[in-house]
């Protein structure tokens, strides 16, 4: 069986190593995270939430996944 | 009271909006804010917890739907930062109402007014329906108005601080000088500074640390809400002028 490639992207300033040709889609789906309740940023540019199938991660890749918390 | 409170065309029936911040649970929180009768709630935008996913979320909470979420930048010193945050909220689910906050130094936590005026433009011409934090200068208050703010939101005194509304004058003569809504922002600390505020002529307080770091969060939040609600009525009836001298309740005539 061939061996997956993996790379390396950081998310919420945290390393991760992924297999390679994932979309952010299915990253977002991975970390089982509700696509209605965030925000995402893909090396520093805001996504349309409905492109991020469309989007295949590479190596290096910076993403920002945000939300609402509690705050004045 | 039928008297509403009107933001960027939206009204609302609460003229008190407090955060949602330094409670020492979520369920905390929402008992508060629903006892407060607020119908805006602030909120800070930040990274979710990837690998802890069992910590509660604010949105279980506190519906949106049923409550005004208004995204808020508050942690940023500069304009990059700030613009990024709020375009970052809309993206969310559509949020343009926005609370603007530049901070300009970490220990009194002012605005940054130079930073604020920048951002407050750009927003603006973006779409957003910006209320802005601001310190309680009427020069400034004209500029943000100038540029398209919704709101402007002067200081009572620091964030958190508790002192309550130190420079009066200044917030009346911005109230006179402005037909925008003007709401004290941060620094309150007793349910009567909020009185005192709408009795200036705000048009509604923003509360978060005098409410979440009472003894008592549930009882000061209804305190909050009967202040300004007190407040905006004396406001509207007018109060008597001041005299030196004085005048007595029970007529003269007939005395025995």
């Amino acid at each position: 069986m061939k061996k997956l490639k993996k790379i390396k992207i950081k998310v919420n300033g945290k390393i991760k190593t992924i297999v390679d040709k994932l979309t952010l889609h299915e990253l977002i789906n991975d970390l089982k995270i509700a696509i209605t309740k965030v925000a995402i940023e893909f090396n520093k540019e805001i996504i349309d939430k409905k492109r991020i199938k469309k989007i295949k991660l590479k190596n290096k890749d910076v993403i920002e996944i945000v939300h609402f918390i509690g705050g004045g | 009271m039928r008297d509403k409170l009107t933001v960027a065309n939206k009204k609302f029936s609460s003229r008190l909006i407090v955060g949602t911040g330094k409670y020492k649970s979520m369920t905390e929180c929402a008992k508060a804010i629903k006892l407060s009768g607020a119908d805006i709630v602030t909120v800070a935008v930040r990274r979710v917890n990837i690998s802890n996913k069992n910590k509660p979320l604010l949105m279980d909470y506190i519906d949106p739907k049923k409550i005004t979420y208004l995204p808020n930048t508050a942690g940023c010193f500069t304009s990059e930062d700030a613009l990024r945050t709020l375009r970052l909220a809309r993206e969310i689910g559509g949020w343009k109402l926005v609370k603007l906050e530049v901070l300009g130094d970490k220990k009194n936590l002012f605005p940054d007014m130079i930073e604020t005026l920048k951002s407050t433009e750009v927003l603006s011409k973006e779409g957003f329906k910006v209320m802005v934090y601001c310190n309680d200068d009427p020069l400034m208050a004209k500029r943000l108005e100038n540029v398209g703010a919704s709101a402007i939101m002067p200081l009572a005194a620091p964030i958190g601080s508790g002192l309550g509304i130190l420079n009066k004058i200044n917030i009346k003569i911005i109230r006179n000088q402005t037909k925008l809504p003007l709401i004290i922002d941060a620094g309150l600390g007793q349910a009567s500074d909020a009185t005192i505020a709408m009795e200036l002529g705000c048009d509604g307080v923003l509360v978060n640390t005098a409410i979440a770091k009472a003894k008592k969060p549930f009882e000061m939040a209804q305190a909050f809400k009967n202040a300004v609600i007190a407040g905006r009525q004396s406001y509207l009836s007018g109060r008597i002028d001041k005299t030196l001298m004085g005048s007595p309740s029970s007529p003269i005539k007939g005395i025995i």
